[in-house]
């Protein structure tokens, strides 16, 4: 992940709480969206940005998941989102994104 | 007067030893994390230039193979070799980095480039006997300096250490003691970008087959800055390579965009030929030593080589309709706008869907799309996936949603409309451009009639907002007809030819 997005994410963790923030993906492919939410939960794996060695366990989704899908106008979603999730691999990135939230999600 | 592809160059510059020292995830890499077994394992996964001769994608890139012939190859060509390792190419070169290192000193105006003379000596005699460069080029050459010289200005005064085979061999000085924006790291870097613009631009004007003279204006968009403090993005890039290139009459100026600059000086380029303001107008880019080695982590954790060991450049040569060359047709012309929205949906109709539909053509009407080009050999390792596929599915959902494609065609058109993506991972240079010469030699040989060539830009990373961008444009095949002063050949035909039917008519009337 971006060193300056990990930054943004930290920052926002510190104002508002842990349990209060839910980070969204839109990443292509399955191992870029678990690496981007072992970032945001377990610490930068890359051990480059400021999540190095800090965990913040927070509730991550991929754009694409069934949770967030359900929580949008159908309409808008059809129209942000419905040509990508004909392009992406959806399974495989739902189930990337369910191991890392077993595996290191707090809240 | 529409314009054309007058010719192209690209070339590549084989740099191991900037991967180390000038990549920035390895600068950053020896700032939070000094002692990483990264750093350490580094060294021992450069690719050797006998290695990058015979990588297939590079062979490709400069011309030696058509994009053809390296889809034929699959998809992940690292563990094979080309049978092909010519240095040069039908579009350029692939330069080794000891000729480069003096050709930087050749495009240093301010003496800040300091060469070991040793080195010098031994690498003079190829930069003198190099097809494309003339006494006015290499009488620009110094002898060097002793190499003490160049470690006091390395160990005490902050310069940027140039080095070949791990050895120190010189140096770029600051170009002033306090002015970040002449710092030894800036100057390092566009330095590099200024003697790779000028390489590309030389095969590129000789790849089309005119005279220096005739270049009447340069458009540099290399994503670099150059200026002072008090002007960080003066410029221009443009004008210094066409000096050392030896393009007299020749001004310019730069154009940025990120990835999506060389779309949009194309664009700008082929429109100051249509509105004749000049007649012939290069556009070039030189490489970026930020991105060497910028998913070497990942590459180094899987095994692999080090693939991000190349400086990228490309020229292309716009000039007013010869009847021969492919045309820039400036009635079909993607972009997205301040209001298009970030969603790749909207971001791909804008750029793709949009402008086709709107001269009423769909998505299935264009021959060959050329999106982020983007070399998967170097992206699948590092978790980005193949960037050209991800395009080219992309176009095909929308042609799918739009109903211009059945749904079970999505397969077939990714290989009918679609290409390997060849080239370096280098920002600008990926982006759309490299298939320009070889969709202008599949024209010209009548086996291709459109291709379009898309930009696509991530502005958000320069923090001044977080909009996207993009551009596109269709590149057509020459119908051989040449517009004079906005009246055709064949209608100029006609207009005679009914003139004479007319006088015929007349005399026949008198007759009776």
């Amino acid at each position: 992940m971006d060193l300056e997005n990990q930054k943004r994410v930290k920052d926002f963790t510190e104002e508002f709480g842990p349990e209060n923030v839910i980070v969204i993906l839109g990443a292509s492919e399955a191992e870029a969206s678990g690496l981007a939410a072992e970032t945001v939960t377990n610490g930068d794996p890359t051990f480059a940005g400021p999540l190095t060695g800090v965990s913040l366990g927070l509730k991550v989704y991929h754009v694409c998941e069934p949770e967030i899908k359900d929580e949008v106008d159908p309409a808008v979603y059809d129209e942000q989102v419905g040509m990508m999730e004909m392009v992406l691999d959806v399974d495989s990135i739902i189930e990337e994104m369910k191991s890392i939230r077993e595996q290191y999600c707090k809240y | 007067m529409n314009s054309v592809i007058k010719g192209a160059g690209y070339i590549l510059v084989h740099t191991p030893d900037m991967v180390i020292h000038n990549g920035t995830t390895q600068t950053t890499e020896r700032v939070v994390n000094p002692e990483s077994e990264y750093l350490k394992e580094l060294p021992s996964h450069l690719r050797s230039y006998e290695d990058v001769l015979a990588y297939w994608p590079n062979q490709t890139y400069i011309g030696n193979v058509t994009p053809a012939q390296l889809a034929e190859q699959g998809s992940t060509w690292v563990e094979l070799k080309c049978p092909v390792t010519d240095r040069h190419g039908k579009y350029g070169e692939i330069m080794p980095q000891e000729e480069f290192l003096l050709l930087m000193q050749i495009c240093d105006c301010f003496d800040v480039v300091k060469l070991d003379k040793d080195f010098v000596a031994a690498h003079k005699a190829a930069i003198l006997e190099h097809p494309l460069f003339d006494e006015s080029i290499t009488s620009r050459l110094h002898d060097g300096v002793e190499l003490s010289e160049i470690e006091h200005f390395v160990n005490e005064e902050g310069a940027e250490g140039l080095y070949d085979h791990d050895k120190l061999v010189g140096c770029v000085k600051r170009a002033h003691d306090i002015d970040h924006n002449l710092s030894a790291h800036v100057m390092h870097e566009n330095l590099v970008s200024k003697a790779s613009s000028v390489l590309a631009l030389l095969h590129g004007i000789k790849n089309a087959g005119i005279d220096k003279a005739e270049i009447e204006y340069v458009i540099d968009c290399c994503e670099e800055a150059c200026g002072d403090m008090n002007q960080r993005g003066g410029g221009n890039f443009a004008k210094a390579a066409a000096e050392i290139a030896g393009l007299a009459h020749a001004t310019g100026s730069d154009t940025r965009g990120f990835c999506a600059g060389p779309a949009h000086a194309i664009v700008e380029a082929a429109s100051l030929v249509a509105a004749g303001t000049y007649k012939t107008v290069a556009v070039t880019a030189g490489g970026c030593t930020a991105k060497l080695g910028m998913n070497g982590k990942d590459h180094v954790k899987k095994g692999l080589p080090i693939l991000e060991d190349m400086l990228g450049g490309f020229c292309v040569i716009i000039s007013q309709n010869d009847g021969v060359n492919p045309v820039i047709d400036l009635s079909i012309l993607g972009r997205h706008t301040v209001g298009t929205g970030s969603a790749p949906q909207a971001v791909i109709g804008a750029l793709v869907a949009d402008p086709l539909a709107r001269v009423g053509l769909k998505i299935t009407d264009i021959d060959k799309y050329s999106p982020e080009m983007q070399n998967p050999d170097i992206t699948k390792p590092a978790g980005a996936g193949d960037v050209p596929l991800a395009n080219y599915k992309m176009i095909a959902a929308l042609a799918v949603k739009n109903g211009d494609l059945d749904r079970k065609e999505m397969p077939n058109f990714l290989t009918e409309h679609g290409l390997v993506g060849w080239a370096p991972t280098q920002g600008h240079i990926p982006s759309g451009v490299p298939f320009i010469g070889p969709a202008r030699d599949e024209m010209l040989a009548g086996e291709l009639n459109t291709a379009m060539i898309i930009g696509k830009g991530s502005l958000f990373l320069g923090r001044m907002t977080n909009l996207f961008d993009g551009v596109s444009f269709v590149i057509r095949k020459n119908s051989g007809e040449v517009d004079e002063g906005g009246v055709s050949t064949e209608k100029v035909k006609k207009l005679i030819a009914d003139s004479f039917r007319q006088f015929a008519a007349t005399l026949a009337a008198d007759d009776e």
